[in-house]
């Protein structure tokens, strides 16, 4: 209760101490919502977690085969591998398009045409992930079929050019924030050195704009984990560890959507799928700490 | 077709608002015009469940409404589960099942809403075993399917199966099934398997009875299986056999009506309760001559009582 009174006068008007209350909540609102959240994933999933649940299986074996009727084995590894490869190569391919998008949008554009590009990079943004899902399995399909020569086209390959055109949007607009922070005067005192446009991003821009450009990479690589239904349609769902890039994989996300509608509520299988969203929610903490870690450390470099 | 059916809902909902606007702008007695026409609708079915069934209900609801002009049908896919769950929550009026509901659901629903969910063979459907049209295969018998999906099964390529698939450079069977809840995962996998062998993991777990059909329609390596209703002419059924001794069956009509062809099942409504008004009105229209000539329309089977 503290925080919440912490600063309002005592002769403030009533008005003015109710909208303070009022943006204290939203503001603290935050983290009553994340901590909901958690607090009833774990509730749902906790029961068999603790109770029941092969820890060791569960994130070892490869075997899913949560509706059989006599031997119910609830591996997930092969969808955490599926999850971090759909994810990797995604970035691999998001990455060198979102900062070199970036550093054009922010260092080489016009004004009239950053302003063009912005626009569009934000209508990229807005296009649901569904709409993406069906251009994977129809088109992308198609292409990678005819291109890779592949039996299906329904791969990790697929799935992980959908979520990199996904987070290429976020990659640059946050990208392009950073470097657009960076003060004037350093490019400034960088070309009166006699350095080259290319070495003033390289030498100068880059380092300095660090932890902005981390940020956007890490924030691209929490919507690729997190996406769910791109990954649904055009990865082949598929339980398997996989060998490449044309392989058909399963991620963590989709097995969530795919089976959760059709469990009957309170049963194991209800539960493993929670303990799902555990580890889920577990990934993206240590990914969210690591990159906290990382910032920290620059700061204190710098 | 199940985002068809969301986009009815929302349609339907919004009339119901925009019904209740009028009534409730319409305090004066000169708006009762605008209440008239949805005051004819007394009951709305709330029908969902199989995916397998959606397509099927669907029609039948439509036909439905120049039928009855007291109630109307509401439909909605998702899966048996979802329909059997929605069963136990009491929030639907008939559930749709492509597979029988299980002792351990049909105690929950009854615990639940006091009332005991009766059952209706509504028709039956044929599980067609689909493969790509230029596969040079025609006929498969349940033990060599038994071997191709179940777990440590032998069969891995085309060639196992004495074809060479010149289309399929790779020679490897890409097994197309369900999502693990699904009505058709459960019946298959018991009409390979019997009840003691999974299936084998790896297969592509697609999430509806189309985009298997459509998916082994665009890859020459696949084989996959869902209703018979769903072929298109870049799929090719293949005629079945319970073992190699016996006969092979194409599924058609005259196969399963017969009980010749060997995967095929009946397909349920559930009710809550012996079905009573509306609800009774609208399953036995289902049952009678007219709703199942729907029913064969649709490339399902209908009850064999009622052919002609």
């Amino acid at each position: 209760m503290n925080i919440l009174w912490k600063k309002s006068a005592t002769n403030l008007p009533f008005f003015e101490t109710a909208i303070e209350l009022f943006i204290r909540l939203c503001g603290i609102s935050s983290i009553i919502f994340v901590f909901g959240i958690f607090f009833f994933v774990f509730r749902e999933g906790a029961g068999f977690l603790f109770n029941g649940l092969d820890l060791g299986q569960f994130l070892t074996s490869i075997e899913w085969q949560p509706t059989s009727l006599n031997n119910k084995r609830y591996g997930a590894f092969a969808l955490i591998v599926g999850t971090f490869s759909v994810t990797t190569l995604a970035m691999c391919l998001a990455v060198p398009f979102g900062l070199g998008a970036a550093i054009f949008v922010s260092e080489f554009c016009s004004p009239k045409l950053r302003e063009t590009f912005k626009i569009i990079i934000e209508l990229l943004a807005a296009i649901p992930s569904v709409v993406w899902g069906f251009i994977g399995l129809t088109l992308m399909n198609q292409m990678i079929i005819r291109v890779f020569n592949a039996p299906i086209g329904l791969t990790m390959l697929n799935g992980s050019i959908m979520l990199a055109l996904m987070s290429v949007p976020i990659i640059v607009s946050i990208a392009e924030d950073a470097l657009k922070a960076v003060p004037d005067s350093y490019r400034e005192a960088a070309e009166a050195l006699g350095a080259t446009r290319w070495q003033v991003i390289y030498r100068v821009l880059l380092p300095a704009a660090k932890n902005g450009l981390l940020a956007a990479v890490l924030l691209g690589a929490a919507r690729s984990i997190g996406e769910t239904m791109a990954v649904l349609m055009a990865t082949g769902h598929s339980v398997n560890i996989p060998s490449g890039p044309l392989s058909w994989i399963r991620t963590l996300t989709a097995t969530i959507a795919a089976e959760l509608g059709e469990v009957a509520r309170g049963d194991e299988h209800y539960q493993v799928l929670f303990i799902i969203g555990i580890l889920l929610f577990t990934i993206t903490f240590v990914v969210n700490l690591i990159a906290d870690l990382v910032i920290k450390g620059i700061r204190q470099e710098s | 077709m199940r985002i068809n059916s969301r986009i009815d809902d929302t349609i339907r909902y919004l009339l119901v608002v925009l019904a209740c606007v009028f009534v409730m702008n319409g305090c004066s007695p000169k708006d009762d015009t605008s209440v008239a026409k949805t005051d004819t609708i007394q009951f709305i079915i709330k029908n969902k469940g199989s995916d397998t069934m959606v397509n099927l209900a669907q029609a039948w609801a439509e036909q439905y409404t120049d039928v009855s002009s007291t109630a109307s049908v509401e439909v909605s896919g998702g899966g048996s589960g979802t329909g059997v769950a929605a069963l136990i929550n009491g929030t639907v009026d008939i559930a749709n099942c492509s597979r029988q509901i299980k002792p351990k659901e049909l105690e929950l629903a009854t615990q639940n809403t006091g009332n005991v969910p009766q059952e209706f063979i509504v028709g039956y459907d044929a599980l067609a075993v689909y493969v790509h049209q230029d596969t040079p295969l025609d006929r498969i018998t349940i033990p060599q399917l038994a071997e191709i999906y179940g777990e440590n099964g032998t069969l891995t390529k085309w060639s196992d199966l004495g074809i060479s698939h010149s289309d399929c450079p790779s020679d490897k069977i890409i097994r197309i099934s369900r999502q693990s809840n699904s009505g058709t995962y459960f019946y298959f996998r018991e009409a390979l398997l019997g009840t003691s062998r999974d299936f084998r993991i790896g297969s592509l777990d697609l999430h509806g009875s189309k985009d298997v059909v459509e998916v082994v329609g665009r890859t020459p390596c696949a084989i996959g299986y869902s209703g018979m209703g769903y072929a298109t002419s870049h799929v090719k059924m293949l005629e079945v056999a319970t073992d190699s001794d016996s006969p092979y069956y194409p599924p058609n009509l005259e196969n399963v009506l017969a009980k010749t062809y060997p995967i095929a099942r009946p397909l349920y409504m559930y009710s809550l309760g012996e079905p009573t008004g509306e609800v009774k009105m609208y399953l036995d229209w289902i049952l009678s001559a007219e709703g199942q000539q729907i029913i064969e329309k649709l490339g399902f089977v209908p009850l064999e009582s009622k052919p002609e």
